[in-house]
């Protein structure tokens, strides 16, 4: 063994080792043999005339082979006369086989050109703790690699993979530059505790990335998986059902997504380099009055005696949205160097981002760096795996609702900016002012001037994350079917910013504080996120061939820290003034909590037709009381392979064909505080004092706690089919899954005088979800110089709560959610047994003959005379009955040409915009000004006197919508730099065009509240990728 | 190798193992709280506790204005407990109407409101989240307790005042959950918190617990203005005896006039209280210095006090159409609440429009004119219905208070006028113990006040009658939190016998139910204790 080639080991992939091993030693004893005569040579090419180096030719039935070289050659030599056949293999592709006749003393060329499998059911997938190999898999797992990963201008990971994958739901959460998505896995298994899944990178486990209260738990960012560069990911895994992610216990319930970055190839170094240049301009203004329309509207509408309204209009025409949107230019680098270098194999990459976000004043840079070592040590008895990433992130923010929605709002007769001296202390800005009234001079509770809200304040961040992760894998000498495991990861974040408002900004003008008027503010942020993972599995496999069986189980032990402190600072105004609400008890916050656990999982097959998948997780989780703190997470799943049955053995029509049944168990502790099992005392802010005699007392305020409460749990049922017709040149699957969870963590009330918090998240009721997925994917066209690859996905999701009490209580009125604007304290969803997770809950509006809204008129559902709460009807829920996903891709020699596209059906938003702003109470208003809104107005008609208009079904609205995604269209131009690079050149479009009834600016908004939403922009693209060896 | 590896396993092995038993107890503690050992072991954390007892009727969280809120379901603004008692009192009368279509809140108006409602869920829930934290801080207070903390001397008596100050808040927020909702669940500090479902207890039950624990505290509470301002002296415990025993008959069905005069004479003749010079002064940022008149106060201040309740609400909720904000001490104008004709028809006629009372004899007429309506025609129109000036957040001298965006106006709870005006109510009704002449006598020292010192406005012995005392208590005390109460036990509040503007949601006023004189148990609470029955109607 000693002799082994290592000069060729490099030319290897992953997970072949053990044949190659085996080839070389075969090689060299083929060379040993002392026969002369005739050869065979040539060249292994791929499907694109690239060479492929690494590849195996063989000569069937006997021990001798060869295997290319860096150019893709390879030589047999010492043959003896006669006919062969002989064979050609690369993992990932088609095996090809020809026959060939050798005569004496000559050497004969015979080239390959092999052909990628047509599916992806060979590929080996990423699972939790290990691989596996796509065609065995027992478990509802869906992986899409970096071929098929979107394509343009993409920032965050997720985006990657955005309608590609049935069951998998991904709504970028804004336009906003870095903004993250809320990605749901079969809709998540949740009311109140988290639903989104969790995200493994490169085996670490990452912390959820918000807080319990919505906030994002690194300052500074708007989602932490921002803070991973997209160009350094090569795979996703998605493990849907319980029985694939149980072995993730607790954290689980959601599903899980496993990301895997790229590693070190073999060979001599490769560079890639890659650019793009993106446009993104905004599609849509938010439909409000034009400058005529609202003049006569105004005009019409006005019925004071002294026209009060009327004289506020100026002789200006302002396009308010128009002022505070771009044209946005962006541009995104990325680097990678990539080989082996002696026995280590490396990746390195930098990449560099800088967006610009549509709303004026946003932007992202980002500069991410990676490396990756994967040696082998010890004849490959232990291999390392060592990633280090780090990322400065620095991001400037607006108060996007606040700007956006002023915009909408503001009067489109007024000038942006004024020469009037009585604009002066606001920058020049044009504002309501109302001098005689006021010490600031400013009209209290009206609008201030959009565009001066985004350029006279500065909110700027600086983020840094790192994620050191080393794995190692050692393979016992003595026992070489048994592996050693051990992971370690850090991950640590800082983010740090300053908010500054300039002190003539109308927002922050004269504001009396101990007597003094102070305007302005400066206010810093920090905080500090330490995720420690420390783990170790034992891993055995071994096939058992007397009994055609195969085995392979894994036990292993993880440990994982979480710890984020917050800092706290003094805010203080312009003029140095520290501004008292800031004052604070504690110079930080630190939150923590741990998790240890057990697990191990049994995966046996007999034959390959018959599988078997079985896990267990214990967990233990300090969020929760001690007594009541370890979960213990089962799941179990079957496969049967009838497609490797003899009737069906060798069948091309049915190329693939396995059953699947799978029951598990998983948890979930996320979404809630670390402390809250604790019966704490906290003391109040220096703002919330009281006064006894001459002095004030701060407070110590008892919290309210909920000592029983525990992780949720949720039990998931997943019967699925895979098929595969015609040589898998159509493969697909079709799953239905039924969920329930239990114990859900919901926020429940307590019975007055018990506790001290009247509503708090417990652990109550139940709530099932269930649906089918079905994909599809076929390769409609499959030639040497022309292919279309078409794939097809759709899920159909239902949920509902079944009880929110402890005691079955059908008279539960539920909690109400979804806040709204219009009002003080008004929701338009609730969580309600016998209804999905945030129906909307309304008023029916009573229409006339003319079909429009009869101002103020509900329907009296319950007959008592009265239109009250009790009034209001449970209306449909924000989340699609169906989402469908649909991609495309064309190749026609050098071109290439494709889409993405995505549908949702039967989706709800409730407009926000429209009835908030979209009423005449708003236009004209009784605080004595008059704003703009939505245009609804004019085909509503409703007047907003009405306390239920705000709530009324009117603006509950089907959003229903199919949208293109992207389309993209490449050429590939082939060798480059004599024949030292590849060049390919790409051209995109996002967000190309959407079909829908909605008639707000965007329905696809995923807590279905449409309220001053950051535009999604359409983004052309230029991309530029090279690669040179 | 093979051993080192069997090493490292072995060793791995143990720090698992060690690590998932030892996470199995370990209790990560935040920082920034502390437990209750703590916060007891000094006597400042009992006066910090103490002020979380009283702060809960002026706060809305443990973050000033808001961010911790202390009650749930409800916006945290207006979840402060003065501003839904006041909503609860107020809105359903002639004395207010509200132009906001915040949820919730025209239901009061209309008189339509559902066992859904969710701001008298929040006032329901505000209630009893001080008596439970009453109740904490008398189980935290007990002898055993303070000797077990080893508190002795002034510490010890200090913190035995204090605990009879909490029995002192719990029996008036029971007088409150009794007046406006009846029949409450009822938990004492003999119920660990999450002990029990609370049982529901009835009115009467309640009234006679209400009176007995007043009586039992009375020799245990500071003597009356002995103890520092703002918080509750033997007075305040004779001032809500009073108060209880004149509405007793709505509450348990017998008259206790008597014991009503017996109380309010209590606390006229040996509370030391006299009245301000000034009724224009009542309500102004800088009225602490009323303490010669005010029992007891909710104390509120712009800069240390923060919320959107309180005085921080009637300042800027009043302040609307032509009135400068400079006047009422606000940064805005939230152009909320007016008066209706009803009201305004107490008074004579204004003489001018000077501002606060328009040259009005009686000064207590505090109404903007300028730009409003006397008529209400849109109830969300803010110029339909006068404006009220009487709550303002400037100094007596008219200098600018601590802040405009939030109130420094403290709201009494207890003042010695509604002393004065139940001895001479229970007297006209028939309660002995008192007489006539004396209850003229408070009336007019009242109405003399109110006209400026002159004896003009002054009443004879004859224009005594009850129905007279409820039109002066409207003049008195209007928009401060009474006026329902005075409704009920006159008979008016839902009956024909009495229409003002929109009642019952029309605009000339219309009778609603009788069973409207109680508040709905909200189904919030009904929903999680299975013991609570629905007041009769809902």
């Amino acid at each position: 063994m000693p002799l082994i080639n290592l000069k060729n080991k490099k030319y290897m992939r992953k997970n072949y080792s053990k044949k190659y091993v085996l080839l070389c030693a075969f090689l060299m004893m083929s060379v040993i043999a002392f026969a002369q005569t005739g050869g065979i040579k040539g060249k292994v090419i791929d499907e694109t005339n690239l060479a492929l180096p690494g590849a195996s030719v063989s000569i069937d039935g006997t021990t001798m082979g060869a295997t290319t070289d860096a150019n893709g050659n390879y030589n047999i030599t010492g043959l003896k006369p006669g006919n062969y056949s002989i064979t050609a293999k690369f993992l990932g592709y088609i095996a090809f086989q020809k026959n060939v006749t050798v005569g004496g003393n000559s050497v004969i060329t015979v080239d390959f050109a092999l052909k990628p499998q047509n599916t992806s059911l060979n590929e080996v997938v990423v699972v939790g703790y290990g691989t596996q190999k796509s065609k065995d898999l027992t478990g509802s797992i869906a992986t899409v690699t970096a071929k098929d990963f979107n394509q343009g201008a993409v920032t965050t990971p997720e985006q990657l993979i955005q309608g590609k994958v049935a069951g998998v739901s991904i709504i970028s959460n804004s336009g906003a530059p870095g903004s993250g998505s809320t990605i749901r896995i079969r809709g998540g298994a949740s009311v109140n505790g988290s639903n989104a899944p969790l995200v493994i990178l490169d085996g670490v486990p990452l912390a959820e990335s918000k807080n319990p209260d919505g906030t994002v738990k690194i300052s500074g960012i708007s989602d932490p998986l921002s803070l991973i560069n997209p160009n350094d990911i090569e795979s996703f895994s998605i493990l849907k059902d319980a029985s694939a992610a149980a072995i993730y216990g607790n954290r689980a319930s959601n599903g899980v997504i496993i990301i895997t970055t790229k590693k070190g190839k073999s060979g001599k170094p490769v560079i890639d380099f890659s650019t793009q240049l993106s446009v993104s301009k905004l599609t849509k203004e938010a439909p409000v009055l034009s400058p005529s329309q609202y003049r006569a509207y105004i005009n019409a509408n006005d019925t004071t005696s002294d026209k009060r309204y009327v004289k506020l209009m100026g002789n200006a025409n302002t396009d308010w949205q128009k002022e505070i949107y771009q044209t946005a230019i962006s541009t995104d680098n990325n680097l990678s160097v990539s080989g082996t270098t002696g026995k280590l194999p490396y990746r390195v990459s930098v990449g560099y981002t800088d967006q610009n976000g549509i709303l004026k004043t946003t932007s992202l840079q980002r500069y991410t760096g990676n490396i990756n070592l994967s040696p082998s040590l010890f004849t490959d008895h232990l291999k390392i795996n060592f990633n280090l990433k780090g990322v400065e992130a620095k991001q400037r923010f607006a108060d996007e609702g606040g700007v956006i929605g002023s915009a909408v709002n503001f009067n489109p007769t007024v000038p942006v900016t004024s020469g009037d001296a009585a604009y002066a202390p606001y920058g020049g800005y044009w504002q309501w002012t109302d001098p005689n009234n006021t010490p600031s001079g400013l009209k209290g509770l009206a609008p201030r001037n959009p565009l001066a809200m985004l350029e006279q304040r500065d909110n700027r961040s600086t983020v840094y994350r790192t994620i050191a992760s080393l794995a190692m894998d050692y393979k016992f000498h003595f026992f070489p079917d048994l592996h050693a495991n051990v992971n370690l990861s850090y991950d640590g974040a800082k983010g740090t910013g300053h908010d500054v408002i300039q002190p003539d900004a109308a927002t922050n003008y004269d504001i009396l504080q101990d007597g003094t008027y102070h305007s302005g503010s400066n206010n810093q942020y920090k905080s500090t996120n330490q995720n420690k993972l420390f783990e170790g599995f034992l891993s055995y496999f071994k096939d058992i061939k007397s009994i055609k069986s195969h085995v392979d189980v894994i036990a292993g032990y993880s440990w994982q820290d979480f710890k984020d402190v917050n800092f706290n600072y003094l805010s203080h105004f312009s003029d140095g003034t520290v501004i008292n609400t800031s004052l604070f008890n504690y110079p930080y916050f630190i939150n923590e909590y741990q998790l240890t656990s057990l697990y191990g999982r049994l995966n046996y097959n007999y034959d390959q037709k018959y599988y078997l998948t079985a896990s267990l997780r214990s967990d233990v989780s300090t969020k929760f009381a001690p007594g009541i703190r370890t979960g213990n997470f089962p799941a179990v799943a079957l496969a049967w392979k009838i497609n490797n049955e003899d009737f069906l053995k060798g069948n091309t029509t049915i190329s693939t064909l396995k059953l699947r049944l799978e029951y598990g168990q998983t948890g979930n502790q996320e979404g809630i505080n670390d402390y809250e099992y604790l019966s704490q005392y906290s003391l109040s802010t220096s703002t919330a004092q009281y006064q006894f005699g001459n002095t004030y007392y701060q407070l110590y305020r008892p919290g309210g706690y909920y000592p029983g409460r525990t992780w949720e749990r949720t039990n998931s049922s997943n019967a699925g089919v895979d098929f595969g017709f015609l040589n898998d040149r159509i493969t697909g699957s079709v799953d239905y899954y039924y969920r329930k969870t239990k114990n859900l963590l919901v926020l429940i009330g307590q019975p007055a005088g018990t506790n001290f918090s009247n509503q708090i998240v417990g652990n109550v009721g139940e709530m099932t979800d269930q649906g089918v997925e079905f994909n599809i994917t076929g390769k409609i066209i499959d030639q040497q110089s022309i292919s279309w690859t078409a794939g097809f996905n759709v899920t159909y999701n239902k949920n509902k709560i079944t009880n929110l009490t402890t005691i079955p209580n059908p008279n539960y009125p539920g909690i109400q959610v979804g806040g709204i604007s219009g009002g003080t304290g008004n929701f338009i969803q609730i969580d309600q047994p016998g209804y999905a997770r945030n129906t909307f809950y309304d008023y029916q509006q009573v229409y006339g003959a003319n079909g429009k809204p009869i101002d103020g008129v509900f329907v009296d559902q319950n007959g008592d005379g009265i239109i009250n709460d009790k009034d209001r009807l449970h209306d449909h829920s924000p989340d699609p009955k169906a989402y469908f996903g649909l991609s495309s891709d064309f190749r026609y020699q050098k071109w290439n040409l494709g889409f993405v596209a995505r549908a949702s059906l039967g989706n709800y938003v409730y407009n926000n915009v429209a009835s908030n702003t979209g009423v005449q109470r708003n236009f004209l208003n009784p605080i004595g000004i008059i704003n703009n809104g939505s245009s609804s107005v004019l085909t509503s008609g409703l007047t907003g006197n009405s306390d239920k208009d705000v709530l009324s079904d009117y603006y509950v609205q089907n959003a229903s919508f199919f949208r293109m995604d992207n389309v993209h269209l490449g050429y590939n131009f082939g060798k480059v730099f004599n024949g030292a690079g590849d060049l390919r050149i790409s051209a995109n479009v996002q967000n190309v065009f959407i079909i829908t009834q909605y008639k707000g600016v965007d329905p696809e908004i995923s807590n279905g509240l449409d309220n001053n939403f950051y535009p999604r922009p359409r983004t052309y693209v230029l991309g530029l990728n090279l690669s040179v060896k | 190798m093979k051993r080192n590896s069997l090493k490292i396993l072995l060793v791995t092995a143990t720090i698992g193992v060690g690590l998932i038993s030892c996470n199995k107890n370990k209790i990560l503690a935040p920082n920034y709280q502390v437990t209750s050992e703590k916060v007891y072991s000094t006597a400042l954390g009992y006066k910090e506790s103490l002020a979380k007892v009283y702060g809960s009727m002026a706060l809305t969280g443990n973050q000033g204005p808001a961010g911790q809120g202390d009650v749930q379901g409800i916006d945290e603004g207006t979840s402060d407990f003065f501003r839904l008692l006041w909503y609860a009192q107020e809105l359903p009368t002639d004395e207010a109407v509200i132009g906001w279509g915040d949820p919730g809140v025209p239901d009061f108006h209309a008189m339509s409101w559902s066992s859904g409602n969710v701001v008298m869920t929040g006032l329901y829930y505000r209630s009893m989240y001080q008596i439970t934290l009453c109740n904490d801080f008398i189980r935290q207070s007990t002898d055993a307790e303070i000797s077990k903390r080893g508190f002795s001397g002034a510490d010890a008596d200090n913190i035995r005042h204090y605990s009879a100050e909490a029995r002192f808040l719990r029996a008036y927020q029971y007088s409150v959950m009794m007046d406006l909702f009846g029949n409450p669940p009822f938990v004492t500090d003999a119920n660990a918190v999450g002990s029990i479902i609370p049982p529901q207890t009835d009115r009467k039950t309640l009234f006679n617990y209400i009176e007995g624990e007043l009586k039992a505290i009375d020799p245990l509470l500071v003597k009356p203005k002995a103890n520092e301002y703002g918080r509750a002296d033997e007075a305040a415990a004779w001032a809500l005896l009073a108060r209880i025993y004149l509405n007793a008959n709505v509450y348990t069905g017998t008259d206790r006039y008597t014991d009503a005069i017996t109380y309010a004479k209590k606390v006229i003749e040996t509370g030391g209280y006299t009245l301000i010079d000034k009724y224009d002064n009542l309500m102004t940022a800088d009225n602490q210095n009323n303490s010669n008149e005010f029992i007891l106060t909710i104390n509120y201040n712009g800069a240390k006090t923060q919320g959107y309740g309180g005085t921080t609400f009637l300042t800027h909720a009043a302040c609307g159409g032509s009135i400068p904000t400079t006047l009422f001490g606000v940064d805005s104008q939230w152009a909320g609440i007016r008066t209706t004709s009803s009201l305004v028809s107490l008074f004579p006629a204004n003489t001018s429009d000077v501002f606060p009372n328009n040259g009005n004899p009686d000064t207590r007429a505090e109404f903007w004119t300028k730009g409003q309506n006397l008529a209400i025609n849109d109830i969300t129109s803010f110029n339909d219905g006068y404006a009220v000036t009487k709550f303002r957040n400037v100094n007596a001298d008219g200098s600018p208070p601590s802040t405009t965006a939030f109130s420094d106006v403290d709201m009494p709870i207890f003042r010695l006028a509604e002393q004065y005006l139940i001895y001479a109510e229970a007297v006209t009704r028939g309660g002995t113990g008192g007489d006539a002449g004396t209850a003229l006598g408070y009336i007019n020292t009242l109405r003399k006040r109110a006209y400026s010192g002159s004896a003009s406005g002054n009443i004879t012995q004859d224009q005594l009658t009850t129905d007279f005392i409820l039109d002066e208590r409207g003049r008195e005390l209007f928009w401060e939190g009474f006026r329902r109460t005075d409704l009920i036990r006159y008979g008016k509040f839902t009956t024909a016998a009495y229409l003002w503007p929109f009642k019952g949601g029309v605009k000339n006023g219309a009778s609603v139910a009788d069973y409207r004189n109680l508040y709905p148990i909200p189904d919030q609470d009904r929903a999680v204790n299975p013991n609570l029955k629905q007041n009769t109607g809902y």
